[in-house]
């Protein structure tokens, strides 16, 4: 079955099988090494015990998520020149040197202070180590900048010439490449994106311990920070993906159309279909749910603004439009939801029953894992809605692939799923362990075997693990 | 005017360079792994890497993208010919990096996780040497890309030259152990590293005469004159290198041996640069051929030239702050 899939498609399928993998990881981690900044910043600042456990709580899961981080994301490094030569030969001089920047500014940053951040707190001290988990932190948005510019560029790309040898080549100036017109919209929606994924993962294992326990003052904590965070930034989410979604208006006109399912032009304002069944065969929505103009009302703030459809784009240049209409709606759905879930704890905080209203507590464990369908869903609509391109409007995505043998790919494409399947299937349920216990008073961190990580001779032991600890606990009741 | 295409050859077989001595240590003791004692032994040798292991493997990253910025051509001809031998790396790599913490996770498939960090270190040692000697065998190209098949990178050469790789990281990881521990398992990788550096040897001379043989092209580089004059000095320096190592195993010398096995490696890396220059594919694409524009070369040489200074001054301080020997006291 396999040999009569083309090359390229399963490719395709490749990468964005390894992309969407990896993305969860980062969509993660960027969030929580923040969050672990701030948890020893107040540490350092409140002296307050139960910012240190929640932050060696967290830690733990840090370094597990973060594992698979870097082992996934090793794979896209190589992968742009195993699978899309073509495209790596012709972009490189272009989106290279960015990524080259990704990796002397934020790879080596984060992991160079990593060792530190996990296992150095007593061989460095609490100023040392708390500047090594602000360097982490501050590692893990530098990448999300860099990485960021390349898709954006590949998405709105300025700032090239052509070279005689179908290279694209880099212009006058670095800034109009790296600061493309969609790279500031993109990368503040995908930011917070991830920080709102953080912030609904704490938020779900604090209602999951809320649950378990009310009094439980580390999950009270947890669950307080995270709706804080649910209720401010959801709606400047909202906000941020309306104007990025304005700038995807002026920049690829094609991908709104599949969003917003018009196949046809509406010159005196356009519906906008809350649901249907898109088809592009017949180049129809069915059983279209519309207000009328509303759609123009939004991209254009003009109910009677023209807006042009699909009908306006040769077919071979269309994205497929119902992958696009779904995966949109999907993100938009979860984003509302999140919206609610914070107004809704900002209305228990006034009535003082944010640690009471058991179904807050449980509406927030399932929407825990909600911040990684909706980044994966966000990236959906905008991947597929650049197709067929890979340099919108200038190098097909067909145009782009290494001169392998589909049987080549094939087999890479069925390893990959077995081995992320098992390996990072293993990972998450040992990321879900963690959670499932409850941070306690005396939180030990990230503890390799009974010696302890490492330890130097000529060195006596520094202070104690967990400096300022009131309360001990029983060997035996920490992680294994 | 300076070559720009020259200096950033430099930087990429630097960060190669870099990339093979520290990440090689890793995955030397990741092959090295199951003659280690589960328990003590076995968790010292890899709480010596844990704190950096992270920033060793990122010089792989460095590796390959600084080959796409800045010699795109070769990125896109070399990476497909090897391509399965790549993906194999990847994967490799893969069960090497999540062992590191999953095997503290789950105590209960903890020998699975110890094999699956010395199955991704061995294959992930054994592709890189292959994918090396894919490369000096020689790659097919045509019209800007990669014209053989699938599988021409499978041959007894490429075989010995992975070998050797791995032989010359378990060298590497025996020496940096032979630094890190103590007492019973100090010297049980003191005899793991004779054996690693007989076998390094033996496959280094193997690989070496066997390159000279390849092809005209590596005979005359090596013994025409006047490039005689420079690489006779390689295998004459090589030989010294090695009797100082086992000089230094044998009269139990902690960090020598280990700064020895850098020094053959280094070696190794001057003899590639002989057979190579200025190919970068061999006889096929120069480095001139493949280079960047000079407008992305300028761009990312100003960035090498700010950020390489500090990613060298913390990544030592990161060393420095683990240095020392992996002791045995628990937290108290």
């Amino acid at each position: 079955m396999l040999q009569d899939l083309d090359a390229i498609l399963l490719a395709r399928i490749q990468f964005a099988f390894t992309v969407s993998f990896h993305f969860f990881f980062p969509a993660f981690s960027i969030g929580l090494a923040s969050y672990l900044a701030v948890l020893e910043g107040l540490w350092l600042k409140t002296g307050e015990q139960r910012y240190h456990d929640l932050f060696k709580y967290w830690l733990k899961i840090f370094a597990v998520t973060f594992a698979m981080g870097v082992v996934s994301g090793i794979v896209l490094s190589y992968q742009f020149g195993t699978n899309w030569a073509v495209f790596s030969d012709r972009a490189g001089p272009v989106i290279g040197p960015l990524m080259a920047y990704e990796v002397l500014t934020a790879f080596f940053l984060e992991a160079g202070f990593l060792g530190v951040m996990l296992f150095g707190m007593e061989k460095v001290g609490r100023k040392l180590h708390f500047a090594a988990t602000c360097m982490v932190a501050l590692g893990t948005f530098v990448s999300a900048f860099w990485i960021l510019s390349v898709n954006s560029w590949m998405q709105t790309p300025t700032g090239f010439v052509m070279g005689a040898n179908g290279q694209f080549l880099p212009g006058e100036s670095w800034w109009d490449i790296v600061f493309n017109p969609s790279f500031p919209y993109r990368l503040v929606h995908t930011v917070i994106a991830a920080y709102l994924t953080t912030a609904f993962v704490v938020g779900g294992v604090g209602a999951w311990h809320l649950l378990k326990d009310r009094t439980n003052p580390h999950a009270r904590t947890m669950f307080s920070m995270a709706m804080w965070m649910a209720a401010i930034v959801a709606p400047v989410q909202i906000l941020a993906g309306d104007l990025h979604g304005l700038n995807t208006l002026e920049h690829q006109p094609a991908k709104i159309m599949a969003m917003e399912g018009h196949f046809e032009s509406h010159p005196n304002g356009a519906p906008l279909i809350l649901f249907g069944i898109p088809d592009s065969e017949e180049e129809t929505v069915h059983y279209a749910v519309e207000i009328p103009k509303a759609s123009s009302l939004i991209l254009k703030h003009d109910p009677d603004a023209p807006l042009a459809g699909l009908d306006t784009i040769p077919k071979e240049n269309r994205p497929p439009v119902e992958v696009v209409f779904w995966s949109f709606r999907v993100m938009v759905a979860i984003g509302l939801a999140m919206l609610g879930i914070g107004m809704w704890s900002l209305l228990a905080r006034a009535r003082r029953k944010l640690y009471d209203w058991r179904w807050l507590h449980r509406a927030a464990l399932v929407m825990g894992p909600s911040g990684f369908a909706a980044v994966l869903a966000g990236w959906i609509t905008t991947e597929v809605g650049r197709q067929p391109w890979t340099i919108y409007g200038l190098l097909r995505t067909a145009d782009s692939a290494s001169p392998l043998d589909a049987p080549a790919v094939a087999t890479s494409l069925v390893a990959f799923v077995i081995v992320y399947f098992a390996v990072f299937g293993a990972g998450t349920w040992y990321i879900l362990r963690l959670m499932s216990k409850s941070p306690m008073p005396g939180e030990r961190g990230v503890k390799h075997g009974e010696k302890g990580p490492i330890r130097t001779s000529g060195i006596t032991p520094g202070p104690t693990q967990n400096p300022g600890r009131r309360e001990t606990i029983p060997d035996g009741e920490d992680e294994a | 005017m300076i070559d720009l295409s020259l200096v950033w050859a430099f930087i990429i077989a630097f960060a190669v360079f870099a990339y093979v001595v520290m990440d090689g240590f890793d995955l030397g003791i990741g092959i090295l792994f199951p003659s280690f004692g589960v328990g003590e032994e076995r968790d010292s040798a890899m709480n010596s890497i844990a704190p950096v292991w992270d920033g060793n493997e990122t010089w792989l990253v460095l590796g390959g993208g600084g080959l796409m910025a800045a010699f795109p051509l070769a990125y896109a001809i070399v990476l497909p010919a090897t391509y399965p031998l790549i993906i194999a790396m990847l994967l490799g790599l893969v069960f090497r990096g999540v062992a590191f913490e999953f095997r503290w996770r789950d105590p209960g498939h903890r020998a699975l996780w110890d094999l699956a960090f010395t199955a991704g270190s061995f294959v992930a040692a054994l592709t890189q040497g292959m994918v090396l000697g894919a490369l000096l065998q020689g790659i097919e190209v045509a019209d800007r890309a990669y014209a053989g098949s699938w599988w021409d990178w499978l041959t007894p050469y490429t075989l010995l030259t992975g070998l050797g790789t791995v032989a010359g990281y378990a060298l590497l990881g025996s020496t940096w152990l032979i630094w890190k521990l103590e007492g019973p398992a100090q010297d049980h990788a003191r005899r793991m590293a004779f054996r690693a550096a007989i076998a390094t040897l033996a496959l280094l001379v193997a690989v070496s005469l066997y390159t000279v043989f390849l092809g005209g092209q590596y005979f005359d580089r090596w013994f025409s004159m006047p490039s005689v004059l420079f690489a006779a000095n390689v295998p004459l320096l090589t030989a010294i290198i090695a009797f100082l190592l086992f000089r230094g195993l044998a009269k139990g010398g902690e960090a020598a041996p280990f700064w020895l096995s850098l020094a053959l490696f280094f070696l190794g890396m001057a003899g590639l640069g002989v057979s190579m220059f200025p190919y970068i594919v061999p006889d096929q694409v120069t480095i001139w051929d493949a280079a960047a524009p000079e407008s992305s070369q300028i761009f990312m040489l100003i960035g090498v030239g700010i950020t390489m200074p500090l990613i060298l001054a913390y990544t030592g301080w990161a060393y420095w702050v683990f240095r020392g020997k992996v002791g045995h006291e628990g937290y108290h």
